[in-house]
C-alpha cells in the first residue's frame, strides 16, 4: 500500500460518525458547516434536480467548487463522471479533498472506471454489493458508499445495498480458507481483498451510506445497519427547513441508537423532500458502473 | 483505570483499539449522561473540530467536560482534539475549551494533498511515526507548556500539565508508545 493511499484512507477515517452534505452554493456550504457537516459535496445540481432536468450531467464548474472551498474549513468533495479521468484530473488540479466517481452523473465510459491509483487525491465510489465495492477498491478507491438511489428520498435501495454487503461479508468471514479462491472468482475481485474481508469481517476502507437518506431516522437506520457515516444529498436542501433538518440528522448519526433522542430530533422538522418510490423511477442510477 | 473516549464524531474507534491492545478498559462519551460514568482520563480524538465542538455544546456536554479538564483530569488530544483544547485558533473565530495555553492554526498544511507521514523525535519517548491529516500545528505556546515535538520548525506536540496534545494521529500507526505515555500520566 502506498503512503499516499494510506493517508487517503485515513482522511475517510476522520469523517466517520459524520454527515457529508450535498451543496450547490457557498451559502449552502456555510449552512451545512454550521449545521455540523463533516464535509460537503460541491455540485451544481443536487440529484433530485438532475433527475428532474434529465439530459447529460457532468462535473461542476471549477469556479463554483472553488467558491465553496473558500467558504468552508471542512473537507470539500466533488463528483466526476464514471470513467472520466480528465474530469478527475481537473478536480485534482484544484486540490479537491475527495473525488466521488459517481453514478449520479452521466457515465463517460460504459466499460472502464478511472484508474484511481494514478491520482494523489482520494476517491470515494458507490457500490451496491461486495463485488462492486472490492472492484472499486482494487482500482484505488479509498472510501466506499452505498449507491442507494440518489435524488429519490427513498431509503429502500441504500438499505438493500448495505444489507447485501453485510451478508456477503458475513458469508466470506464464515468460509474455509480454501474456498476463498473460488469466491474471488465469483465476485470478480482480487484474491487478496477477499482474504482481507475473511480475516477482518469488514471492508478494507471506510463505508458510508448514501442515496435516499431524508430523515434523522433514515440516517440512524443506516448507522444501525453498519454504515460508518452518512451522505445526505437532496434530502436536506429539498426539504422545508434545511438548517433544522441538517442539524437533526447530524445528531441522529452521533446517537444512532438513542430512540428517545431521535424522536425529539424528528419533531417539527417541516416538510421532508417529496420523494419518488422506486417503482416510479425512470432512471436507475445505481445500475450505472458495475 | 478507565479511560473515556469522546465519541461524538471522528476516529474514536482507532483510539479504542489502541486501548484494547494495552488492556485498558474504556467508555464512550456520546451524550450528557455518559459524563456521569467514572473514568480517570479523557481522549479527544481526530475528526472535524467544527462538528465535535458543535455537538459538545448542543448535546450539553461542553461545560461538564471543560470543568473536568480544568480540575486536572489527564487528557490526550489528537488533531481536532488539540483544536478543542487550544486557547486560541489563529484562523478561526470559533472557541472551545480554551484550557491549553497555545495558539493553533487549523488546516495549517493545506488540503488533503498536504497530508503527510513522517517520523520524528518526541521528547521522553524517542522517534515515533507521525501521520498528519489536514492537520493543524501550534504557532505559539504560553506559560507552563512544554514543547515535545517539532516538525520542520513547526510545533506539533506539547504537554501543559494534565493535557497532552498533538497535531498528528498516534492512533493510526501501530505504535502504542504515545498511549502508553498517557496511561503512565494517569497512573502518576
Amino acid at each position: 500500500m502506498s503512503e499516499r493511499y494510506k493517508l487517503n484512507k485515513e482522511l475517510a477515517q476522520m469523517l466517520k460518525g459524520g454527515v457529508i452534505m450535498d451543496v450547490t452554493t457557498p451559502e449552502q456550504a456555510k449552512i451545512a458547516e454550521a449545521a455540523g457537516a463533516c464535509a460537503v459535496m460541491a455540485l451544481e445540481r443536487i440529484p433530485a434536480d438532475i433527475r428532474a432536468a434529465g439530459g447529460v450531467s457532468r462535473m461542476s464548474d471549477p469556479k463554483m467548487i472553488k467558491g465553496i472551498q473558500d467558504a468552508v474549513s471542512i473537507p470539500v468533495m466533488a463528483k466526476c463522471r464514471i470513467g472520466h479521468f480528465v474530469e478527475a484530473q481537473v478536480l485534482e488540479a484544484i486540490e479537491i479533498d475527495y473525488i466521488d466517481e459517481s453514478e449520479v452523473l452521466s457515465p463517460a465510459d460504459d466499460i472502464y472506471h478511472i484508474d484511481k491509483t494514478k491520482f494523489k487525491v482520494p476517491f470515494v465510489c458507490g457500490a451496491k454489493d461486495l463485488g462492486e465495492a472490492l472492484r472499486r477498491i482494487s482500482e484505488g478507491a479509498s472510501m466506499i458508499r452505498t449507491k442507494g438511489e440518489p435524488g429519490t428520498g427513498d431509503i429502500v435501495q441504500a438499505v438493500r445495498h448495505m444489507r447485501m454487503m453485510n451478508s456477503e461479508i458475513a458469508k466470506i468471514t464464515a468460509m474455509r480458507e480454501d474456498e476463498l479462491f473460488q469466491e474471488a472468482k465469483v465476485l470478480q475481485v482480487p484474491y487478496d481483498l477477499v482474504v482481507y474481508v475473511h480475516e477482518n469481517g469488514k471492508l478494507p476502507v471506510v463505508n458510508f451510506a448514501a442515496g435516499g437518506v431524508a430523515t434523522p431516522a433514515d440516517a440512524a437506520l443506516m448507522m444501525q445497519l453498519g454504515a460508518e457515516g452518512v451522505f445526505v444529498g437532496s434530502g436536506i436542501f429539498k426539504s422545508g427547513n434545511p438548517e433544522k433538518r441538517a442539524n437533526a440528522i447530524v445528531k441522529a448519526v452521533t446517537n444512532y441508537k438513542d430512540a428517545g433522542l431521535i424522536a425529539s430530533l424528528s419533531e417539527d422538522l417541516g416538510e421532508a423532500m417529496v420523494g419518488i418510490n422506486e417503482q416510479e423511477i425512470q432512471l436507475l442510477m445505481a445500475e450505472r458502473g458495475k | 483505570m478507565v479511560i473515556a473516549v469522546l465519541a461524538v464524531q471522528g476516529a474514536f474507534a482507532e483510539h479504542e483499539q489502541m486501548l484494547e491492545r494495552l488492556g485498558v478498559p474504556y467508555v464512550e462519551l456520546r451524550k450528557k449522561e455518559d459524563l456521569l460514568q467514572k473514568y480517570d482520563g479523557i481522549i479527544l480524538p481526530g475528526g472535524e473540530s467544527t462538528v465535535q465542538g458543535k455537538l459538545l455544546k448542543e448535546l450539553d456536554m461542553f461545560d461538564t467536560l471543560k470543568q473536568q479538564i480544568e480540575n486536572g483530569i489527564p487528557v490526550l488530544a489528537t488533531c481536532a482534539g488539540l483544536i478543542l483544547l487550544a486557547d486560541k485558533i489563529e484562523n478561526d473565530e470559533r472557541e472551545y475549551f480554551k484550557t491549553l495555553p497555545v495558539t493553533v492554526k487549523r488546516n495549517a498544511y493545506g488540503r488533503q494533498l498536504g497530508s503527510f507521514y513522517t517520523e520524528q523525535e518526541l521528547t521522553g519517548i524517542g522517534v515515533i511515526p507521525m501521520t498528519f491529516i489536514r492537520a493543524p500545528y501550534i504557532t505559539d505556546v504560553g506559560e507552563g507548556v512544554e514543547i515535545l515535538a517539532e516538525e520542520n520548525g513547526h510545533i506539533v506536540a506539547v504537554r501543559g500539565k494534565n493535557q497532552l496534545a498533538m497535531s498528528f494521529h498516534p492512533e493510526l500507526d501501530h505504535d502504542e508508545r504515545i498511549h502508553k505515555y498517557f496511561v503512565d500520566m494517569i497512573s502518576a
